[in-house]
């Protein structure tokens, strides 16, 4: 039995069907992600779990007992805030302790657990600050404190990073991992951010419609995409489309280009089909070990620093290609034909 | 822009004039009740008049208990609006609003013929009974006042998450009304507090009709009767009015947690 249950999860706000029929099952000191773009009803199935919206029907079950009849304020789950949400009325230390006096703790022990927290926050000195004089990062990391002194048994964190800019969302993302690993929760986080899911997660819900698209580690979501949404939200991908020629050897071309995918495809010859690669899956030049290849003119270079994109005009279709930096590289130039191959069994089928 | 700058200075002299001058010439006659000098005798006579000491006791009484009546009504309303009825909202300000545009007057008949001797509450019956209607009435009055006050208090901070927040931490209603809400609107709450204040000192249909003794029908008495005691009085009031906004300039000073923007 998984130490969080969700199923059957519905929610309808009057006739728009927010959350459809979701199914998850956590185990104890996981660390999963809800992934998806705006209104795709990650937050609202968070907000269930926390207690702040009510399932229209479903059960959710949290160590064995059936949390959706339940108060939030009996549920004893933290939460973390895209808007932090600390008290301002109250110092750091006031912030953290909240929870803890709520539960009546006694004092000498509030005392050694705030201390403990703002350790763990590496903010120790800051006890007696108000929020409105620590930065944003800061205060993001107070909130977690305050989310964790009362130990509670799942740890919801809303889009916590969002509001933080780019250098101080990586290192705390870092670090919200290595205290949740620290301390064992269990761990739902929410984001709009792929790169986040997939550098945090044990496991990503990638969530489109209000429908859970595909549960799945980070490694199998990002390569093995179960279906064309999850494909096109997490990564960057070439969406192409191709004539099958011979669907029992997976054969087709592309704007004319003949390749051989060396599996069956379930469509019948003559059809358009859509197929999707990966930029990074895309090597400049012939390679022995690819068995794809496309020609065409370079479109344009884009220089990244740490890699270099380039796009490549076939007849009518665009294929974008990344390629890691290295000085021996030497960039091509606009207009020059190109050769680009990829191993067949990176190119995705839509219908697949 | 030198024109500009001429006209105004003319605008903010002619206004200067318009509202000090009344209360500069007031202030003069206040001092005139010894004949041929200065003096402070009508301050001193308004101030050991037994009367005065009664009726003013008896206002800031009835001002302090309208605050607090003020507080418990209007705080949790205006918080319940904002978390969980928005669409609400135009209605509850429409129906705090009616105070300023139905006369006291109107508002004092009315509990007049509702709870008189023979109706079924004969509130009018008894002296506590007249102090509860009265306290409602100034309680009616200042609402306009106190809600907005708080209501912008509350626009402040970001009620819904707060709220939620300490409902994640385990609070329940109270704790969060009374820890959370209450000491982040402490400025506006207070605002409201001071207006109320200056508006139940000075009030006069109410008190007079209800024949309670305030200290507005106590200032329309001795108007009546008395030449320079009068003017003392109204220069006395004018100090307690700004005394109390200048209170709400310090308040906003004492709160440690906020800095706001000037």
């Amino acid at each position: 039995m998984a130490f969080l249950e969700i199923s059957h999860l519905q929610k309808f706000y009057g006739p728009t069907h927010v959350v459809q029929d979701f199914n998850l099952d956590v185990e104890k000191g996981e660390f999963v992600s809800f992934l998806g773009p705006s209104g795709c009803g990650k937050t609202t199935t968070l907000r269930m779990v926390a207690g702040f919206e009510t399932p229209t029907s479903g059960s959710i079950r949290i160590a064995g007992k059936d949390v959706v009849n339940l108060r939030p304020n009996q549920r004893n789950i933290g939460m973390v805030f895209q808007a932090y949400a600390l008290f301002p009325n109250l110092t750091v230390a006031q912030n953290v302790a909240f929870g803890l006096k709520v539960a009546g703790r006694p004092r000498a022990e509030i005392a050694e657990r705030v201390r403990e927290m703002l350790g763990i926050i590496h903010l120790p000195e800051l006890g007696g600050r108000y929020p409105f004089q620590l930065s944003g990062g800061q205060q993001q990391r107070v909130a977690l404190a305050r989310a964790l002194a009362v130990r509670p048994q799942l740890l919801l964190l809303d889009e916590p990073l969002s509001a933080l800019d780019a250098k101080i969302r990586i290192s705390l993302r870092q670090e919200i991992r290595a205290i949740q690993r620290k301390l064992g929760i269990t761990t739902i986080y929410v984001t709009h951010d792929q790169e986040e899911a997939l550098s945090m997660s044990d496991r990503i819900v990638v969530m489109n419609a209000g429908v859970a698209e595909q549960v799945g580690d980070p490694f199998t979501i990002y390569n093995r995409p179960a279906t064309r949404f999850v494909a096109g939200f997490v990564g960057t991908l070439n969406a192409l489309e191709a004539v099958v020629t011979d669907p029992a050897r997976g054969a087709l071309t592309i704007d004319g280009q003949a390749v051989v995918l060396g599996r069956p495809i379930e469509a019948a010859s003559g059809a358009t089909i859509g197929v999707a690669i990966r930029p990074e899956t895309l090597a400049l030049g012939q390679r022995p070990e690819a068995d794809g290849v496309l020609r065409g003119n370079v479109r344009d270079v884009q220089f990244l620093g740490s890699v270099l994109r380039v796009r490549l005009a076939l007849d009518r279709q665009v294929v974008a290609l990344d390629s890691f930096n290295t000085t021996a590289l030497r960039p091509p130039a606009v207009g020059d034909p190109l050769e680009v191959s990829f191993a067949t069994a990176d190119m995705l089928v839509s219908a697949e | 822009m030198r024109l500009q700058r001429v006209w105004a200075w003319l605008a903010l002299a002619v206004g200067m004039v318009y509202f000090l001058l009344p209360l500069i010439a007031t202030f003069e006659f206040s001092l005139r009740m010894r004949r041929g000098v200065y003096s402070f005798d009508a301050y001193r006579v308004v101030l050991a008049d037994p009367n005065f000491q009664a009726t003013f006791g008896y206002s800031v009484a009835m001002a302090l208990l309208t605050i607090l009546m003020g507080i418990v009504l209007v705080v949790p309303t205006a918080y319940w609006v904002r978390l969980k009825l928005p669409r609400w909202r135009p209605v509850v300000e429409f129906v705090t609003l009616l105070p300023l545009v139905i006369p006291a007057i109107v508002i004092v008949f009315g509990y007049i013929r509702l709870y008189n001797t023979s109706s079924i509450l004969p509130l009018t019956g008894t002296a506590m009974g007249t102090n509860l209607l009265l306290l409602l009435g100034y309680t009616t009055l200042a609402l306009p006042y106190m809600y907005r006050a708080v209501d912008t208090g509350l626009r402040a901070i970001d009620v819904a998450t707060l709220t939620e927040a300490a409902q994640s931490l385990g609070a329940g209603w109270l704790r969060i009304m009374t820890r959370i809400i209450l000491p982040n609107v402490l400025v506006a709450v207070l605002s409201g507090a001071f207006l109320t204040f200056a508006i139940v000192i000075g009030e006069f249909t109410m008190a007079a009709l209800l024949n309670r003794p305030a200290f507005g029908p106590y200032m329309q008495l001795l108007g009546a009767n008395r030449a320079y005691e009068p003017a003392a009085l109204a220069v006395i009031a004018f100090a307690i009015t700004w005394a109390c906004m200048g209170l709400i300039q310090l308040v906003t000073r004492f709160q440690k947690h906020t800095h706001l923007p000037r």
